[in-house]
């Protein structure tokens, strides 16, 4: 593996946590590396950092120690204005309870991201354009009727492939899904899953949060979680 | 683009953002209303003391009076920033309507009505003469007779809806007028049975000033007649006053520092005179310095009133407040979002406070919009009220106002509007800012749980 194909690096990750007079240490020294068009899964009981490290991956939480690099560019070193850009342009995050905003109907929900990193000059500029990517999204996903619908209006299943459209409006390089389908039924939770294979397939790098040693089997690359460490 | 479209739905989907509305817009009425009504009152007795007084009053508040005021006077009158000038008498007596036991006291002012029209609004107020200000003194059933002008509360009845009940043309009814004359040092000229001038007047015309200590204390003479009775109209005559009119273009300042000026060449000139003394006495006053004592109160109620909406203002503030924490507790969801997509602390910040702009600027509007609609019915509204309920805002009876002031000042309509939509973004600077120090790990971490 050359370091070219490394989109992902994370180098002695320390994260803790203070509950109440104790402090609780989820993340110990932790290490992970992941390639471009990889689908990882990582596993672990429940309270044993995968969501932390998910976010700090994402760059939506820091970590107390140690570093994580995108495409070989720190992101602690990034000022706040990169970091935002980072995560509007580079990663694209998929919650377990879909996090919608209910006051938008769902074709605004998916091109939010665009709208979110343009003036208002900037957004009648390309809104066309916008529109068009998140309409073909939606139809890529099976929404192209529902796109005028208010999220509350949808079902779980449903309301999952919009976050994941939302995600993937901006084409980031990175898809990062914490217990995607940890919210759903199995049948519909298999069907999500076939939307992540799919677009793994298509180029997609995307890691995977669950507790479902079954659901991350579907992934390329399993790592386990354990004690604040990555076991295997 | 995405805050503007949020924030509109904020405010057009969220019931909570509805009671915010609700309640700056209550707070706009009320302060729309209360400032127009007040603003109103204070402005229109403003300008009724001003009518009374004219732009300045030269003049003593002792009873005894100046002398020597006609060379003054020849000074005003040849000044190119002059309009009118107006002598008046004024002194306390005793008034007795003829045939009855009845006394009571009363305020005298003698002037001369043609001349003390020009120099104040004197003219507007008489009802029987107002065509014919010259003969405002002569009794129209009888010319011969001396006449006297009323203030319209000692002259007429009025019913509570605050109407008088006016005559076509003025009853021949006699007043019997007690003055105590006094020397240029203040002593009672006279002794015994002397004490006191006597003279009938009979009633012919009254005077509305619209100034309610005016209109029920005042009786006006003939000047010389009032000159006479008050024992001024000596070898050496006195006046109490001299009323001044500014042309229109003069700045009261500038007209009020001519009539000093001149003053102080007439008082140099008569520093050796017999009564120079008594010019020490006298001073030159603008209108608004004359009717300080009553015009102070007022503006004095008007701060108070100011100051009292100021606290309105600060609850405005605490109500935007809670239902802005509220509501960015509830779409703290949102925020952890937002924050995912890429949106910074800063456009949180700019997202809320345009929603607190939003609302604002809804509030104000419809607080405008009632307290207008109101305050366009506010006097048939006050009319129903008595005429159902026998409830009165201003007892007509008592206060000297006719309807109550409705109009509306565009520049205090803006000031309030302005101000209730710094009141919302107050209100929601704290909460905004809050909101964009919450950490979008713990906002979706807390939401998962």
């Amino acid at each position: 593996m050359s370091n070219g194909d490394v989109i992902l690096k994370a180098e002695r990750l320390d994260k803790s946590y203070r509950m109440g007079a104790t402090r609780v240490e989820v993340l110990k020294g932790l290490d992970l590396t992941v390639k471009r068009g990889e689908f990882v899964a990582i596993i672990g009981a429940s309270g044993s950092g995968k969501s932390t490290l998910l976010h700090i991956l994402g760059a939506l939480d820091k970590p107390d120690k140690g570093a994580v690099s995108f495409e070989g560019r720190q992101l602690g070193r990034q000022s706040g204005r990169e970091l935002n850009r980072f995560r509007n342009k580079m990663v694209g995050f998929v919650f377990q309870f879909y996090h919608l905003l209910d006051e938008l109907s769902v074709l605004e929900n998916v091109f939010l991201p665009a709208m979110a990193s343009r003036s208002i000059l900037g957004w009648f500029g390309c809104r066309r354009r916008a529109k068009r990517r998140a309409m073909e999204l939606l139809v890529q996903l099976g929404l192209g009727e529902r796109v005028k619908h208010k999220p509350y209006q949808l079902s779980g299943g449903e309301r999952q492939r919009v976050a994941i459209a939302r995600a993937l409006m901006n084409e980031p390089k990175l898809l990062l899904a914490d217990e995607p389908t940890g919210n759903l039924d199995s049948a519909t939770g298999n069907g999500i899953l076939d939307v992540l294979e799919k677009l793994n397939k298509a180029g997609q790098t995307i890691i995977m949060v669950t507790h479902d040693n079954r659901i991350a089997r579907r992934a390329g690359r399993i790592i386990t979680l354990a004690d604040g460490k990555v076991r295997n | 683009m995405y805050k503007l479209i949020l924030a509109t739905r904020y405010l057009l989907k969220r019931r909570i953002t509805y009671f915010a509305v609700l309640a700056v817009a209550l707070c706009v009425f009320i302060v729309v209303v209360v400032m127009t009504v007040m603003a109103g009152l204070v402005g229109e007795f403003k300008q009724k003391n001003h009518d009374f007084s004219g732009d300045c009053v030269v003049g003593s508040e002792s009873l005894v009076g100046f002398p020597y005021y006609e060379d003054y006077v020849k000074k005003l009158d040849a000044s190119e920033l002059v309009e009118g000038v107006s002598e008046v008498i004024r002194s306390y007596g005793l008034l007795s309507l003829q045939g009855r036991d009845r006394t009571s006291g009363v305020e005298i002012m003698g002037l001369d009505p043609a001349r003390h029209s020009r120099a104040t609004g004197f003219g507007d107020t008489l009802y029987h003469r107002r065509d014919d200000i010259a003969q405002a003194f002569v009794p129209s059933y009888d010319a011969n007779l001396p006449g006297c002008i009323l203030g319209i509360d000692l002259a007429l009845e009025r019913d509570p809806n605050g109407e008088y009940a006016y005559d076509s043309s003025p009853r021949r009814i006699g007043f019997s007028i007690s003055c105590f004359p006094l020397t240029a040092r203040g002593a009672l000229a006279g002794a015994g049975t002397a004490l006191a001038n006597t003279k009938t007047f009979y009633y012919s015309d009254h005077s509305h000033s619209g100034l309610a200590r005016v209109d029920d204390s005042i009786i006006y003479l003939p000047f010389d007649e009032a000159q006479a009775l008050c024992g001024m109209s000596g070898q050496t005559k006195r006046i109490n006053a001299i009323h001044v009119k500014f042309k229109p273009d003069v700045p009261l300042k500038a007209g009020c520092e001519e009539a000093r000026r001149l003053w102080s060449i007439f008082k140099a000139e008569k520093a050796n005179e017999n009564q120079a003394y008594l010019l020490d006495t006298v001073t030159v006053q603008d209108w608004k310095l004359y009717g300080r004592a009553l015009i102070a109160a007022m503006e004095k109620e008007q701060l108070i009133m100011g100051v009292m909406f100021g606290f309105v203002g600060i609850v405005t503030v605490f109500i935007v407040l809670v239902v802005f924490y509220m509501l960015i507790s509830h779409k703290s969801k949102d925020i952890g979002v937002l924050r995912s997509i890429g949106v910074s602390g800063f456009d949180i910040i700019e997202l809320f406070s345009g929603f607190a702009l939003m609302v604002g600027l809804a509030g104000s509007s419809l607080g405008v919009l009632g307290g207008w609609q109101f305050l366009l019915r506010i006097n048939s509204i006050e009319r129903w009220l008595f005429e159902h309920f026998e409830f009165q805002v201003w007892d007509r009876t008592m206060f000297a106002i006719g309807d109550i002031p409705s109009a509306i000042s565009p520049r205090v309509l803006a000031m309030i509007v302005l101000l209730a939509i710094a009141a919302c973004l107050i209100g929601a600077l704290v909460p905004s800012w809050q909101a964009a120090r919450l950490k979008p790990a713990e906002t979706l971490q807390v939401n998962q749980l």
